[in-house]
């Protein structure tokens, strides 16, 4: 038999490598696959940025807090990108009819989980870094100016955007292509929780507890302390952190257990509709 | 003088239910499979292969009973013997913009294949797909997709191969040289090999066994030649309009 000696239960690379190097020949076929990837964070950012000039030249408050708007899209997107880009590399499986292949393969769930996580970085990286320059170069707003508080920012934001695209691929399991609107709207929950674009302060009480609740919402209040008061607010971001943690668990608990209900109900056997 | 040791089962199948909510898909099977041999599971749609093939894959929990392959149990312990397994379906595809090459590398790591590049050589020299390595597989005619899906089956080289409907929707001189492919590699690794098919003339070729399932039971099992001679018809395919059609008629009279 011609298969390596190593210890095929152990975690491996090599498996998690194959997957990555299944999805980069993927993109790398495919120019409107790439094009996607920028297109609509180039247009978020190009309108938030324009809106955020018009706004400037009306309001001393937002003359003060350059850049606020456009620093709260490019970060939303690293959240909604994220678990969009782990998404949709698990959709792509089932579009293409392959996940009977690679569920039976010796990939192991962990290892799938894992090449996903990578994928989203990899897609993230391609749709990020040239809508940065751009905002560069449109409006005078350097992303990358923020230096570690970035790193923080997005360390907390890609951890919420992995919990939740377990989850969907979770449910994607379990219920098949019937659950593939989630993929595509499940984090637009996040969007007025969690404050990207207006303070806590804003929502009523109940709301604001439950905004609290979510790692992001941290961030972005940060990101607007850094911004407005020129303050980094390190103890939201251990706080986000601490939260993420138990959601991340959350999310793999979830993920298993529906796997293994996928497995009793034999949906493995359908991912169509 | 040690006693001689019985060589155990490649798989093993015991008291084996499926029940989805509460149909019964697979009813209290049970059957074992020695190494090397070339085993069909028959029977009409609905009958439970599925079931029972993917239960064995490791892709369902069964509601009670046991499925073993290689000794471990499935499908808790499929981590242990998965990269010793393969599988072919025409109801899976493979990924449709990658070219052959793409796709044997991807699966070839998956498998853990050493020696990748010279495998993948190999296997297209064997399957005929030399010329078309860098080609797209979507791009493909179906009978050169069952080439492809053939080479992702036997990239590992696998001890134990699960083939549902091998020649579905291929020309009969298409099927004819899978079949044969089929054939020299379980001769040469000595490969147990589980086969669904509706194709009786296939199953009489390639399978020196048959087990019979009707409602997620077992209605028989034997050699093609002894069902043959049992129910007192000339070809497979009459004993499966027996067995399918009989409503259990067939098998007393048979005995």
């Amino acid at each position: 038999m011609s298969t390596q000696s190593s210890d095929p239960v152990a975690f491996s690379m090599r498996r998690v490598s194959a997957m990555v190097l299944r999805y980069w020949y993927l993109l790398r076929s495919s120019w409107p696959r790439i094009l996607d990837l920028i297109y609509w964070p180039a247009v978020q950012m190009l309108m938030w940025g324009f809106l955020q000039l018009y706004v400037n030249q009306n309001s001393s408050f937002f003359t003060q807090s350059a850049g606020v708007f456009i620093g709260s899209v490019l970060l939303w997107d690293i959240l909604f990108r994220g678990q969009l880009g782990f998404s949709i590399s698990f959709l792509e499986e089932m579009y293409a009819r392959n996940m009977g292949n690679i569920m039976m393969s010796p990939l192991r769930p962990v290892e799938f989980v894992c090449a996903l996580m990578i994928m989203s970085l990899i897609r993230l990286a391609i749709g990020m870094v040239p809508v940065s320059l751009l905002a560069i170069a449109f409006f005078g707003f350097n992303l990358w100016d923020l230096g570690l508080a970035l790193a923080a920012f997005f360390l907390n934001l890609i951890l919420t955007s992995w919990a939740i695209g377990i989850l969907v691929a979770g449910l994607l399991l379990r219920n098949g292509l019937g659950a593939e609107s989630l993929a595509w709207t499940f984090m637009f929950l996040f969007l007025p929780l969690t404050c990207v674009y207006y303070p806590v302060a804003v929502l009523p009480p109940f709301l604001q507890t439950v905004a609290w609740a979510l790692p992001p919402t941290y961030v972005f209040e940060g990101m607007r302390a850094l911004l407005i008061h020129h303050v980094f607010r390190g103890n939201l971001m251990v706080e986000a952190f601490a939260i993420n943690v138990v959601l991340f668990a959350a999310a793999a608990v979830a993920f298993f257990l529906l796997l293994a209900s996928a497995r009793r109900q034999g949906t493995l056997l359908q991912t169509g509709e | 003088m040690p006693e001689p040791t019985i060589a155990e089962p490649t798989i093993v199948v015991d008291r084996l239910v499926k029940i989805y909510k509460r149909e019964a898909a697979v009813d209290g099977i049970s059957f074992s499979l020695a190494a090397g041999t070339v085993t069909a599971l028959l029977g009409a749609n609905g009958a439970g292969k599925t079931t029972t093939i993917a239960t064995i894959m490791g892709l369902l929990t069964p509601t009670s009973g046991r499925v073993t392959v290689l000794g471990a149990e499935m499908p808790w312990q499929r981590h242990r013997v998965l990269h010793r397994m393969n599988f072919e379906s025409p109801y899976v595809d493979m990924p449709m913009r990658l070219t052959i090459r793409q796709n044997l590398t991807v699966f070839g790591r998956l498998y853990g294949v050493a020696n990748l590049t010279e495998r993948i050589t190999q296997l297209a020299h064997d399957l005929e797909l030399t010329d078309l390595l860098d080609r797209p597989t979507g791009k493909l005619s179906s009978g050169q997709k069952t080439r492809v899906s053939l080479a992702k089956s036997l990239i590992n080289e696998p001890e134990v191969l699960l083939l549902d409907e091998p020649t579905a929707s291929l020309d009969p001189d298409t099927a004819d040289w899978v079949r044969g492919r089929l054939e020299r590699y379980c001769r040469e690794r000595h490969a147990t090999v589980l086969l669904a098919s509706h194709n009786m003339a296939e199953v009489e070729r390639l399978c020196e066994r048959v087990i019979m399932m009707k409602r997620g039971k077992i209605e028989d099992d034997d050699t093609p030649a002894r069902l043959i001679a049992r129910y007192g018809r000339r070809t497979l395919e009459e004993v499966f309009l027996d067995i399918a059609r009989g409503g259990g008629e067939a098998r007393e009279a048979a005995q």
